[in-house]
């Protein structure tokens, strides 16, 4: 209301900060704007629009961290028995890794199920559609999301918060007069695992699951959750009922165990690289491309949605 | 040079024909205002504009397919579609950098400087904004992009009378030139009937009006006829008649103003007048929707 009053005086303040932002906006916004350029604000307001992105891996790590500052420099001073003490700081590297891999797929699942849902929920999908922006960039940059930002996103994580827990363990074991050279080099190795199981199991194998959220999202008016999980369920008991067979619910079994490179435990994980990883085995097995040809064929129907969808 | 050209443009949702063979042109430096009934096919006329729908026939925006090439038209075409698309998670900064890093053409500089005008908070979020100041959060964005065609589809739908008239000066005084053209879709007609150029009606997917503004004033005459002349006046065809405090008001169409100045007041008929006039009165119409929608 009082907008019309205060519509004036305000100018000269205000040109300042403009004048300043001008050097900082001419060296930002050139006259050619590259193909990346769209990707990556798209990229970045996808994280402003869901801090959950990082909050969440974050929260879970600062609770790991205090759990183990509780383990470490609680319980495993107070017992004397050298054995015990080495046990209980080094066992909890593979459980912080896996809940924080675990918060991530779960963050991943419901961002991909929201992603193309809300903007039309909001009526903001007009807003994005007046940038020049393309449909099929928008859905890549929300692919990234769970695809790239995701996994990398927790493997710097899990590295942060292990290298703080590698600080305290090595205090322990130096105070107690105990090698912690084995220690930096299983946890050491168990990064590089961590990176290939990324790569090969979140990226590569999930990528189907992560595109058919998007293409519901996209696609449902409304209960998207429904919608995702439903249809297959459903073909799984007509399956049953039909042949007496699970043969469909193994096969989504699989996908979700992680396919041939699946880690059955917390506690299996490999710490050998050299003994465990079979690259040859995951390249080889058809359900990888067979995965990532429907993975692409999904982010395709997605981009074709969201060029016809408006608000819902 | 011709910014939009539409040929025989048809849309149909099922059986429901929201564009029925539409042929319209908008030259540069015009602003096009594009007025009708609630569903009389304003939205889908301009979705197709946008690139935002499917449509059938021959519809060029400034030389480009809109449905093909959406995201480079956009670079050239900016719009405010309804109020409050502004997504409420976003700060007014992440509004500004978010245009800054995806439109070629966004002067953020300019941005700036329209917001100086306002009370608008560079931290704050657009959920916290009111109404208004959203709507002049996006008009201080959508300006500052150097933008061949603005299409406006009811901006300022529930906005109170000074904002909506602010809305208008400024997209007058800061922006429009005639290098630029504008199409506004309004309920609130009242509003814009000394901002646009040109005028169309549009009813039941059809083109009903399509004048320039100059020809409206020159075409259509509104007499307040003097009780004894009311059949002098009713002889000479009178597009539409209604009654004000007791008079007759008559709208006639191509009669000459002499003639008519002898048989009451004359002036020029508003836009809502003109409106009721040619589509308020056939029988089987949204009659009822055509006048509130006026009145609004």
């Amino acid at each position: 209301m009082n907008s019309q009053s205060t519509a004036m005086p305000e100018a000269p303040r205000d040109s300042q900060i403009s004048e300043s932002r001008i050097s900082e906006s001419r060296g930002i916004a050139p006259a050619a704007v590259t193909a990346m350029r769209p990707f990556y604000w798209s990229v970045r307001r996808e994280l402003w629009e869901n801090r959950s992105i990082y909050i969440a891996p974050l929260a879970v790590a600062g609770l790991v961290l205090l759990g183990y500052l509780i383990a470490s420099m609680g319980y495993a001073l107070s017992t004397t028995n050298m054995a015990q003490r080495r046990a209980a700081v080094e066992e909890p590297y593979t459980f912080a890794m896996g809940v924080i891999l675990g918060t991530a797929f779960i963050v991943s699942i419901f961002y991909s199920l929201d992603a193309l849902h809300g903007e039309r929920r909001d009526r903001s999908i007009l807003f994005w559609k007046s940038m020049p922006v393309s449909d099929l960039t928008t859905v890549l940059s929300k692919a990234s999301i769970p695809l790239l930002v995701l996994p990398l996103l927790s493997f710097a994580i899990v590295v942060a918060t292990e290298l703080i827990m590698l600080g305290l363990s090595s205090l322990v074991l130096l105070a107690s007069g105990l090698p912690v050279a084995t220690l930096w080099t299983m946890v050491f190795q168990m990064w590089l695992m961590l990176l290939y199981h990324l790569v090969t199991v979140h990226v590569l194998w999930y990528a189907p699951i992560y595109g058919w959220l998007l293409l519901v999202s996209g696609w449902a008016r409304r209960a998207a959750f429904l919608w995702a999980v439903l249809p297959w369920l459903a073909i799984g008991a007509v399956e049953k009922i039909a042949f007496n067979t699970w043969h469909f619910a193994a096969m989504l079994g699989y996908r979700f165990e992680g396919g041939p490179e699946a880690i059955t435990a917390a506690d299996s994980f490999p710490i050998d690289p050299m003994m465990q990883l079979t690259p040859g085995r995951f390249l080889s097995s058809p359900g990888l491309w067979i995965g990532l040809v429907v993975a692409a064929a999904f982010l395709a129907a997605a981009v074709r949605l969201r060029r016809c969808q408006g608000p819902i | 040079m011709t910014v939009i050209e539409a040929r025989s443009l048809r849309k149909a949702f099922g059986k429901t024909v929201a564009l029925d063979g539409v042929n319209l042109r908008v030259d540069e430096g015009r602003i096009l205002g594009l007025i009708g009934p609630n569903g009389a096919g304003k939205s889908t006329a301009l979705n197709a504009i946008l690139g935002l729908t499917e449509y059938q026939g021959e519809l060029r925006v400034l030389g480009r397919d809109p449905w093909d090439e959406r995201d480079q038209l956009m670079r050239d075409v900016c719009f405010i579609a309804d109020v409050a698309v502004l997504p409420r998670w976003m700060r007014v900064s992440q509004a500004l950098d978010y245009v800054g890093g995806v439109h070629p053409r966004f002067d953020r500089v300019r941005a700036e400087g329209f917001l100086a005008k306002t009370d608008i908070k560079r931290a704050s979020k657009i959920r916290e904004l009111s109404k208004g100041m959203v709507t002049q959060l996006h008009l201080a964005l959508v300006m500052a992009i150097d933008a061949r065609l603005l299409v406006l589809d009811e901006p300022t739908l529930g906005l109170d009378i000074l904002y909506r008239k602010q809305f208008y000066d400024s997209l007058l005084n800061d922006y429009f030139d005639r290098s630029r053209t504008i199409v506004v879709t309004t309920h609130q007609v009242e509003d814009v009937q000394h901002v646009i150029t040109d005028l169309m009606f549009i009813n039941r997917g059809r083109i009903v009006l399509d004048c320039s503004m100059e020809e409206f004033e020159s075409r259509y005459l509104e007499v307040a006829v003097h009780p004894e002349r009311v059949a002098a006046a009713r002889a000479l065809k009178p597009i539409h008649e209604r009654q004000v405090l007791g008079r007759s008001i008559l709208l006639f169409d191509h009669v000459d103003r002499g003639q008519l100045a002898a048989l009451g007041d004359v002036r020029t008929p508003s836009i809502a007048d003109l409106f009721v006039a040619l589509m308020g009165n056939k029988p089987g119409d949204h009659a009822a929707g055509a006048a509130k929608g006026v009145a609004r």
